[in-house]
């Protein structure tokens, strides 16, 4: 029990961080579907910088700003130029598939630390309590401490307003003398830093290496989760446990007595993404009250 | 990974439409088409260390060329044909599922030599091929059956197809012959290649007190895990000592090299003939890593049953062998052939987990 909540704490995390930074971009209007590869990107120039100049620190910062230029690209193409978004972040994901492989080319096979776990000595080693929830590297606490901050960002500060009234009426929101493009160019930002943190995260703790397209729809999995969570953080950090706990559970339901065929476990999360889809979708108001009403659609400033 | 076929096939165009026929005819081309990245570390990066081997033996007489992560769906064929088109004379196709595409354009480019791993259709042109890893897993069993505390051996399987389930059982008797109270723990991920889950699956085991890891997937993730929790593990496909100096005990590698530099020697020799390749350690095919951090007796047993497998002394499938439900599956006093090898769709006693069927 105690090595299945430790493995869902970990395996939450890359979902948690890719899930916030999409769900803040969405909160603004803008569909960026290539988490996926930004994801990527991020996991091969983390661990690049991680393996050239031993800083794991360096790796994440490298790993976040690989993510976060990608959806600058993104900015470029969707929200300047206005091309279709859901199309852009598609062609986001197979370039960044691309690209990722070829800067990884050399770093295949090569092995760095993995990133330090941290504890409190006395605390973290005596108690299962301990093991579970202090033992931890620095990333996975970050990841709840970002959802603590999107929460407080989106709900209770000015610029989270904006940025939800950019989401739901851009027009509006000009007219208003808010910066559409500006606002959601930086949220855009952001979503694609937080999806380079995620694959950071897998390319320098879960597994220590560089292997190509090693994110296996990680970032799918993300963007599922910010429609799961209705576009709220506190539901997105309990779907992300969730998810973590559904997939965790193919590999331990079985010692546990769980006898289910595995590859109903395999595609257990996606299930519970439509249940929840459904469920929720029943509930007219639970989902209106936080989808963004422009989502997806261009914003052309009129004058 | 469409985007990078169609470049691949581009460039493969490109090639074509400068290669001078002179330069086609002087040099023997040979092409491979691969099913995952050569970056895999794995099964496709093996492949491709064949490929150098033969640019390495060969020189100028030859010239290679390779499509990677081409899916096993209609872009197959099309990249097959593009390679017999483009003047290859020798092509290699590296996955099962490219078995029937390959047998298609064979039929229509009689005068190419084509070689599929892994499958079972052949031509006069269409050669099959293959390796005997369940040797290498009767090796590692037998390591296993000698080195483990805890009698359990945790498994990190990809997909229940024969192949696979072969080897659960030859490192199962292996290790059981050596331990009698040796079980196998079997996880099941759905996936040749996916680090993040095959780490889960290899903390799963040991968390249910497997000291000895075993994987038929591809990355170097469960040998990490292994270094990480203390325990030992063997590497797959390549020897991912690196991931794990401490905690590997060999690896199982996949060596084309030999195979291709034969076939390719075949061609230019123009004594190629379409036949049935199915080679283990005897030949060189399948390889095990140095054998590290173990005693010198465990060392010593593993070369001995490694060599017994090669000169033939020892088959692993050596009756009597009944499945996990009690049924006779292999009399006493036969061996498997291979026909029951290639359809193997039973666990042996001792191996736990579920077998979808």
């Amino acid at each position: 029990m105690e090595a299945f909540l430790i493995s869902v704490l970990i395996a939450a995390t890359p979902f948690l961080l890719a899930g916030l930074g999409e769900l803040v971009a969405e909160r603004s209007g803008v569909l960026n579907l290539g988490v996926e590869g930004m994801m990527l990107v991020g996991a091969v120039a983390a661990f690049a910088v991680t393996y050239t100049t031993g800083s794991a620190a360096a790796g994440m910062l490298a790993g976040a700003g690989a993510g976060a230029a990608l959806a600058g690209l993104f900015a470029i193409v969707a929200l300047g130029l206005l091309a279709n978004q859901a199309a852009t972040g598609l062609a986001l994901t197979i370039f960044g598939v691309g690209a990722s492989g070829l800067i990884g080319q050399g770093f295949v096979g090569q092995t760095i630390k993995p990133l330090q776990k941290l504890g409190i000595p006395g605390l973290t080693d005596t108690t299962a309590l301990g093991r579970i929830l202090l033992g931890h590297d620095v990333m996975v606490y970050l990841a709840l401490a970002l959802a603590l901050a999107v929460g407080w960002f989106l709900n209770a500060t000015r610029a989270g307003l904006m940025l939800r009234a950019i989401g739901d009426n851009p027009e509006g929101a000009h007219a208003l003398g808010f910066h559409v493009v500006r606002v959601r160019t930086l949220a855009t930002l952001f979503g694609g830093f937080c999806a380079g943190l995620g694959g950071a995260y897998l390319s320098l703790a879960y597994t220590p290496m560089w292997g190509e397209n090693m994110t296996a729809g990680r970032g799918w999995i993300a963007l599922a989760l910010v429609v799961f969570a209705t576009w709220r953080p506190g539901r997105l950090v309990a779907g992300a446990y969730l998810f973590a706990t559904v997939t965790q559970l193919q590999f331990y339901g079985q010692d546990w007595g769980i006898r289910l065929p595995s590859q109903f476990l395999a595609m257990a999360p996606y299930l519970a993404t439509i249940a929840a889809l459904v469920i929720i979708s029943r509930d007219v108001n639970l989902t209106k009250a936080n989808a963004p009403a422009a989502i997806g659609r261009p914003f052309r400033a009129e004058r | 990974m469409i985007r990078r076929t169609f470049l691949a096939l581009g460039a493969l165009a490109l090639a074509g439409l400068a290669a001078q026929p002179a330069a086609a005819q002087d040099k023997l081309k040979v092409g491979f088409v691969y099913v995952g990245p050569i970056g895999d570390f794995g099964w496709t990066y093996q492949h491709d260390q064949g490929r150098l081997a033969i640019e390495q033996e060969f020189g100028d007489k030859v010239e290679t060329t390779y499509v990677e992560s081409v899916s096993e769906g209609p872009d197959a064929e099309r990249v097959i044909r593009q390679l017999a088109a483009s003047g290859h004379g020798l092509i290699f196709t590296t996955s099962f599922g490219f078995m029937d595409p390959t047998l298609k354009v064979a039929e229509q480019f009689p005068e190419v030599k084509f070689e599929h791993a892994t499958g079972f259709k052949r031509a006069p042109n269409l050669s099959t091929y293959s390796a005997r890893f369940y040797e290498g897993r009767h090796v590692i069993g037998t390591i296993a059956g000698h080195m483990t505390k805890t009698n359990k051996i945790g498994y990190i399987a990809s997909v229940p197809i024969p192949e696979v389930v072969r080897g659960i059982n030859a490192a199962t008797l292996a290790a059981r012959a050596v331990n009698p109270d040796v079980t196998t723990q079997v996880i099941w991920v759905n996936s040749w290649y996916d680090p993040g889950k095959e780490a889960d699956a290899a903390k799963a085991l040991i968390a249910q007190g497997a000291d000895m890891l075993m994987q038929h997937t591809d990355s170097p993730a469960p040998v990490q895990v292994a270094a990480e929790a203390g325990i030992h593990a063997f590497g797959q496909a390549s020897d991912m000592a690196k991931f794990g100096p401490k905690a590997q005990l060999t690896a199982i590698i996949d060596q084309w090299s030999p195979y291709y530099i034969e076939r390719t020697r075949a061609v230019l020799d123009g004594t190629w003939k379409s036949e049935d390749s199915w080679k283990g350690l005897a030949a060189g095919e399948v390889v095990m890593a140095p054998y590290a951090n173990m005693p010198d007796e465990v060392v010593a047993a593993a070369k001995a049953a490694e060599e017994a497998v090669a000169s033939g002394a020892v088959h692993p499938f050596t009756g009597p062998i009944k499945d996990r439900d009690g049924t006779e599956r292999i009399p006493a006093g036969t061996v498997a052939d291979d026909g029951m090898l290639l359809g193997m769709n039973w666990f042996v006693e001792g191996v736990e987990g579920d077998l979808p069927q």
